[in-house]
């Protein structure tokens, strides 16, 4: 770690402006990424001011983290040094969008929910529905890699971001990809972007293929005695022509967490028969015929699995419980603020696996973790510490899980716990030898290291 | 050293698995794009092993490293355009695994593309990107050239479905990016090597999803009396929010030549047709149907057929996927142009192609994939006459000029190549430029894979681009196509 910077405040000033930038302790309070403060926080208002604040820190050496709505800044590593914060809220802008085309370029700081408005419109959207969905940026979101239950049909947004433009690690105003929905001129550098948590620049633009809203959308809930069931009904789903847009499974526990209160959701109390069940709910979309079809299949489906009651829910009922399902996290963190959370990628059919894995080895500390599945094989793994220290919470996050993936087919990373434990747990997992192309990527991104050094994987 | 390259090759893979002979370099000097390099040889590993000492004798005789599948490509792509090894990935076309419950399959690069979907299909699977040369094209040039296909509009292109690869780098290493499951934890490297046309990396082998087959599918044969209808058509389509699983369009004369060969039954006396698909659960597709069939008529469709059955639906696909090897037939030698438009400017556009092509004097046929705005004229031309071949060259550089300025891009498909390297600043900033040329000096720094495409040389295009022998009577090679089955 080299000896900490001193910023230059002035400097920085003359870029965005004296009333842009952050300097009190207070203010500087909010910024903190592990409990670490920068010395400057800048609020540009453009890409140009981006450019030029990343040349400063560039020629002065200073570690820079860009933030937006600060809800994801949990995810990784502490950083090995942090001396200016570029607040991205004010590139808070849409371009140009042309719903004719289905296509729309925005300005990072845009916030999800106030674009999905001006979408809606148009009756269009982007299927990002993530966790703290009325504060997070579209930026924020795209560089914390967060995926949401709709990438069970619309994957995640690797696969609907179209270029973006984006300021690395000599200052320069760069760009990759373009506004077409079909493009294969030059590398798609955007696609490293996501996922990079601004390890790599910082993104000032992005181009997205928008997509119709569906006509009208349903939430089908099963509960089934074991997690067994429960993944059997999964694979039939899948195996279906029924196509759902959303696939999520709950143990009992979260289901228990995210909906305690009798009365709130009735059309989810009936579906349920006891605090032990394992839910499923699949989202389903389109015409009133289409959406008939796919009822009765998936009841008729439901029953195959011996599923113990199911229901169908719409409207405001269906809405609400899609949110609470998409604000998994961050309830859960309320509540049990020092909750450990890791997501698990796996196939589908190792999922059965890796459950069990983990149940065992929990059991043998007296750890009871609790899982949010979707149905593409990726899950969130809630360990809730019994006590403040929570001793053998931690171990069996460091010791077995995050060791054991490569033995049993799975990746485990922790997205979210307090910030004291991370160096403790390595909170990327283990290393794999693709690591080295990761540095190459870096070193050509960031040849300074200016960029949140020592957040991600592997220290980069 | 040539000599002694070529021993070292041979001790490595036998006799029988290095060409070096005139003739053999001749037939290596093509692929799908009017370019032409020689390379010093061509060799057909077995396995990634192979690849690796490949990679080590490249370096010790410093010649660059090209890789090829099916030769398909239409950009240059898997010339050599500065000589040396070209590495055939034929051997390699195993299938590894398929695992149906999760939907994957792992793949040797050298397998093609519709022997994929085949051997899954049993199961109700594809692999759904399906470029128009699918029964020839392999899975390795799909992923180096991030190949689209009609049905991409819906699926999606190579890139959404590439999970993972194994890789041998320049200094011979061996790696594994992503994998079979999803969000490998760290940088998208998979959504940098897609597309990156064998200029980081070979590919030795690949992981992709698989796509469950429609439970129900309808073909739509739109025909048009004015270009104008269709392509209002197509631009109304997307507006509606409607997305069918494929939208094609073919010209008159496009059509005209494919009917002659194909008998596909599209209308000879029509200006165009689009060949429009819609898949999805049976309910869900007839909707569609129903709803795109409304706006055809109101766009002055004079006819919308839907094909009975299977038959007459393979027939339409038929016509609409061999219609390059139709063109063949009328000229040896043709330039087929990708370029991709934001889609609500077709109309415009195709009647700049049109004007262009006149301006020029030529005659420009149009097929090509109109729902996701990705233009491909055809230019007819004689090879043997190199000025009508560089008037052919400004021409199809106009219709990329025009496309850029209605905000698109200089290739949708078929890559930069060594085609359009030199095009690549119409597009992007000095800066951009920089950046991706950083990126390729990490992984490739001395130019050791496929040098000489992508990025901007300098040179004018007239001395890269015409080999001012032609040396098999014609400078462009027929595109191999498809041949009808
Ligand atoms: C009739 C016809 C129709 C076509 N239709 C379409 C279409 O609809 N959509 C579309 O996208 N394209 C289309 N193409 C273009 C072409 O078929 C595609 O680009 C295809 O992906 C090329 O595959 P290939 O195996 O022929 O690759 P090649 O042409 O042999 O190689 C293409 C590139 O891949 C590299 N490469 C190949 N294998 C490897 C490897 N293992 N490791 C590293 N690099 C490798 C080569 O160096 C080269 O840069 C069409 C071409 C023809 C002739």
């Amino acid at each position: 770690m080299s000896a900490p910077a001193t910023v230059h405040h002035p400097r920085i000033a003359d870029i965005v402006g004296a009333r842009n930038i952050i300097t009190d302790p207070q203010g500087l309070a909010a910024y903190a990424v592990d409990a670490i403060e920068p010395q400057v926080a800048a609020r540009p208002a453009n890409a140009q001011e981006v450019a030029q604040l990343v040349a400063f820190a560039a020629s002065e050496n200073l570690a820079v983290i860009p933030t937006a709505a600060r809800t994801q800044l949990s995810i990784g590593m502490p950083p090995a040094r942090y001396d200016l914060a570029i607040d991205m809220t004010r590139l808070d802008r849409v371009i140009s969008y042309d719903p004719g085309d289905l296509t729309l370029s925005v300005e990072p700081g845009i916030r999800l929910a106030r674009l999905a408005e001006t979408l809606a419109k148009h009756n269009q959207f982007l299927p990002l529905s993530v966790p703290f969905y009325e504060r997070a940026t579209v930026g924020g979101t795209l560089a914390s890699g967060l995926d949401s239950p709709l990438r069970q049909a619309y994957g995640t947004a690797r696969d609907f971001v179209l270029g973006m433009e984006f300021v690395s690690g000599d200052g320069a105003l760069t760009k990759s990809g373009g506004r077409v929905v079909k493009n294969v001129s030059g590398y798609d550098l955007h696609k490293l972007f996501i996922g990079s948590i601004g390890s790599l620049g910082v993104i000032t633009r992005i181009n997205f293929k928008t997509f119709p809203l569906p006509s009208s959308e349903r939430l089908f809930v099963a509960s089934l005695p074991s997690s067994d069931g429960a993944l059997a009904l999964r694979q039939r789903i899948a195996a279906s022509p029924i196509s759902p847009s959303t696939l999520e499974i709950l143990s009992p526990e979260i289901a228990s967490l995210l909906f305690p209160s009798k009365a709130k959701f009735p059309s989810l109390d009936a579906a349920r028969s006891s605090p032990s069940d394992w839910l499923l709910l699949a989202g389903i979309s389109g015409s009133s015929a289409v959406l008939d079809h796919c009822s009765s299949d998936l009841s008729q489906l439901a029953d195959q699995c011996d599923a113990k009651r199911s229901e169908m829910l719409s409207g405001s009922e269906r809405e609400g419980v899609s949110s609470v399902v998409r604000e998994a996290v961050p309830l859960i963190i309320q509540s049990s603020p020092s909750a450990i959370v890791l997501k698990i990628t796996a196939l589908p059919s190792d999922v059965h696996d890796v459950l069990q894995f983990v149940a065992s080895e929990s059991e043998r500390y007296d750890v009871r973790p609790s899982a949010l599945i979707r149905g593409v094989g990726v899950l969130y793994l809630f360990v809730l510490p019994d006590s403040p220290e929570a001793q053998k919470e931690r171990a069996v996050v460091r010791q077995d899980i995050l060791q054991a993936g490569e033995r049993h087919n799975f990746r485990a990373t922790v997205i979210t716990c307090p910030s004291e434990w991370k160096r403790e747990l390595g909170v990327w997992g283990p290393l794999h030898d693709d690591f080295l192309l990761m540095q190459r990527v870096k070193r050509a991104f960031d040849p300074r290291n200016i960029f949140a050094p020592g957040r991600f994987v592997g220290g980069l | 050293m040539n000599q002694q390259l070529i021993l070292d090759l041979e001790h490595l893979l036998t006799r029988e698995h290095v060409l070096s002979r005139p003739e053999d370099l001749l037939l290596y000097e093509y692929d799908g794009s009017v370019e032409v390099a020689r390379p010093n040889c061509i060799v057909f590993p077995r396995d990634a092993a192979d690849v690796v000492r490949i990679v080590e004798i490249a370096n010790r005789h410093d010649v660059p490293i090209v890789g090829r599948g099916a030769g398909t490509g239409l950009s240059g792509g898997a010339l050599a355009r500065h000589g040396g090894i070209i590495v055939s990935f034929a051997r390699m076309n195993r299938i590894l695994e398929i695992d149906i419950e999760n939907q994957r399959a792992v793949v040797q690069p050298g397998v093609v593309n519709s022997d994929l979907s085949a051997a899954v299909a049993h199961a109700g699977l594809h692999f759904a990107p399906d470029p128009s040369s699918q029964k020839a094209c392999t899975i390795g040039g799909n992923v180096s050239e991030n190949a689209g296909g009609p049905h991409t509009l819906a699926y999606g292109v190579t890139t959404n479905h590439v999970l993972g690869m194994q890789l041998v780098l320049c200094d011979g290493q061996l790696i594994r990016i992503g994998g079979k499951s999803l969000d490998a934890p760290g940088y998208d490297l998979c959504g940098l090597f897609v597309g990156s046309e064998g200029t980081l990396a070979l590919v030795t082998e690949i992981t992709v999803r698989l796509t469950r087959l429609p439970e129900t599918i309808k073909t739509l044969l739109a025909i048009y009396d004015r270009i104008d209808g269709a392509t209002e058509t197509v631009v109304e389509i997307t507006a509606r929010g409607i997305t069918p699983a494929a939208c094609e369009m073919l010209d008159g004369w496009t059509l005209r030549a494919v009917e002659a060969w194909v008998h596909a039954g599209f209308p000879l006396d029509s200006a165009a047709v689009l060949l429009i698909e819609v898949d999805g659960m049976r309910e869900a597709a007839e909707e569609h149907a129903a709803q795109i069939t409304e706006v055809c008529k109101l766009h002055g469709a004079r006819e919308v057929r839907l094909a009975r059955d299977a038959k007459e639906r393979d027939l339409l696909w038929k016509g609409r996927k061999n219609a390059f090897g139709a063109v063949g037939r009328l000229s040896p030698t043709y330039y087929v142009q990708d370029g991709v438009i934001p889609r609500t400017k077709l109309p415009q556009t195709l009647r700049e192609i049109d004007r262009i092509g006149k301006e020029n004097g030529f005659e420009i046929g149009n097929i090509f994939h109109a729902g996701d705005g990705n233009l491909h004229p055809i230019i007819l031309f004689d090879a043997r006459d190199a000025q009508q071949f560089q008037r052919a060259v400004s021409t199809a550089d106009a219709i990329i000029r025009f496309c850029i300025e209605m905000g698109g891009a200089i290739t949708g498909e078929h890559g930069v190549g060594m085609e359009k390297d030199r095009l690549m600043p119409l597009l992007f900033t000095d800066a951009d430029l920089a950046l991706m040329r950083t990126v390729r000096d990490a992984f490739n720094p001395v130019g050791r894979f496929n040098p000489g495409k992508i990025f901007p040389t300098g040179k004018g295009c007239g001395e890269v681009r015409i080999n001012p022998l032609p040396l098999s009577g014609s400078a462009g090679a027929p595109p191999s196509g498809p041949t009808p089955s």
